[in-house]
């Protein structure tokens, strides 16, 4: 491992963990907030603006669909976010329980499993223009759906409680087990089970190969950032209105 | 969980082996439940054996080796299902004023890991002996079989303990939890059965086997860690 290996490791964690804390603060917040969201559809609309239109490499078979690295790239990143943020409120939820950390947990875990979709959506619409066909047995692709029906299973479970306590209870319990499982399948088991298909896996060249003069990476952490805001700022707006609907349910 | 102030004068090995003890004398009381799940192996073979006889003989061999996990997957499940449900809520209380949450996860974990290891072996040979022996590694073959079978004791254990939480439709339930969490373990473990059964060089399972031990370690912590919270309620 290379020295500049080791800082980017340590970077990412600084970054992930940073997301985190300051992603519970930004969920939980009780002002406006017109910063960071303005900030949020500044980076959105102009990033994907951007990403329409900034000059890319030419490659064959690739072509222009390399913009997908714009839309793809960060709605996956933005769900592992969001999940480590609900995984962080169910370990709260089980050192102290209160049916606010519950309802917050479940509203990242809902969050994350729509960027997911989308993650999917944007994936499979580019898999068809360069492999040609909407859906192949590649170990990353499976690994993302399975993946997906993990968290299904989660909202499954606890459409199966009447009591609502026992439903947070549990429901934390498997969100951090879920978790737990995720992380092999979507990290771990696509470098190990041979080859794929998927650009950055098993020597295919992601974007860094390609991008010598550095234009893609420019806009493409940005649109990371942004689309990281905007999962936190979709996950704070459907816990309001959790929060609200169970306060209007005790009148 | 007890309060730390009260003294424990058993300690947790004692606990578990005497509450894996209880479970297997339980087994044996209840001859029917272990009868019913060796019939559903034995049947299930049967079954395959029948299907493909039809088309003249044993399957190739990645469909000989599909079926089988199919077959100790489904095993499994049924296994593992009735560990927490046929308790009921008084029993679980008494448990519960009696011994450590810790211990009755080890201890279901341990048994489970023994019955499903039992299940496995005497899978594998009613399938050999119906469908034919293509496998050219067998200590590998065997050894896989076993870890596999720890790795499902491990995984569905919690995951069982989960499902008689939420009551009703347990067993469904217990399916649709439990098969995404293992699909890590069982794509790793098809792997490796399917280069034991070519006889690939040892050396090309090894990074698997290990991710195999290490994901297994990973699930019989994160059970240890997070049961008492499941038992408290």
């Amino acid at each position: 491992m290379t020295s500049a290996k080791i800082i980017g490791s340590v970077l990412g964690l600084v970054f992930t963990v940073a997301g985190v804390w300051g992603g519970q603060r930004l969920i939980e917040q009780r002002s406006p907030g017109l910063f960071w969201k303005a900030l949020t559809v500044l980076l959105l609309v102009g990033g994907s603006a951007a990403g329409f239109l900034v000059s890319v490499p030419p490659l064959p078979i690739v072509n222009e669909s390399i913009r997908n690295l714009f839309f793809h790239v960060p709605m996956w990143f933005s769900m592992i976010m969001v999940l480590l943020v609900s995984v962080w409120y169910s370990i709260q939820y089980l050192r102290n329980p209160s049916p606010r950390l519950d309802t917050l947990a479940h509203e990242s875990a809902k969050t994350g499993i729509v960027l997911g979709l989308l993650g999917l959506a944007t994936g499979s619409l580019w898999a068809k223009f360069t492999w040609g066909a909407w859906w192949t047995p590649d170990p990353r692709l499976n690994g993302a759906a399975v993946a997906m029906l993990i968290y299904g299973a989660y909202l499954v479970l606890r459409g199966s409680f009447r009591d609502d306590q026992q439903r947070a209870r549990v429901s934390a319990i498997y969100n951090i087990f879920a978790f737990a499982a995720v992380v092999p399948l979507l990290f771990i088991l696509p470098r190990l089970s041979g080859p794929s298909l998927h650009p950055g896996q098993t020597g295919n060249p992601g974007f860094s190969q390609y991008d010598l003069d550095d234009t893609m990476r420019k806009l493409f952490y940005p649109v990371v950032i942004g689309w990281i805001l905007f999962a936190f700022w979709l996950t704070q707006v459907s816990s309001r209105y959790a929060f609200l609907q169970s306060k209007h349910d005790e009148n | 969980m007890r309060p730390e102030t009260e003294p424990l004068p058993v300690p947790l090995l004692r606990e578990i082996t005497t509450l894996l003890a209880k479970d297997f004398r339980l087994e044996w009381r209840q001859k029917s439940a272990l009868g019913g799940l060796l019939l559903y192996v034995g049947s299930t073979v049967f079954v395959c054996f029948l299907s493909f006889s039809l088309r003249g003989g044993q399957p190739p061999a990645p469909a000989w080796n599909a079926l089988l996990w199919v077959i100790l997957l489904f095993a499994a499940i049924n296994a593992v299902a009735k560990g927490f449900m046929q308790e009921s809520p008084g029993q679980r209380l008494y448990y519960y004023t009696l011994v450590r949450p810790q211990a009755i996860i080890l201890a279901k974990m341990l048994y489970n890991a023994l019955l499903l290891m039992a299940v496995a072996l005497l899978g594998l040979f009613l399938y050999t002996v119906f469908l034919g022996n293509p496998i050219q590694d067998a200590p590998l073959f065997v050894a896989n079989l076993l870890l596999g079978a720890v790795g499902f004791a491990t995984t569905l254990t919690l995951v069982s303990g989960i499902a008689a939480k939420a009551g009703g439709n347990g067993a469904t339930l217990m399916a649709v939890l439990g098969f995404p969490v293992m699909v890590p373990m069982l794509l790793l473990l098809i792997k490796v059965s399917k280069n034991a059964l070519d006889g690939l060089d040892r050396s090309v399972s090894d990074q698997s086997l290990l991710t195999l031990l290490a994901l297994n370690m990973l699930v019989g912590a994160l059970s240890y860690v997070l049961f008492p919270y499941l038992w408290r309620g």
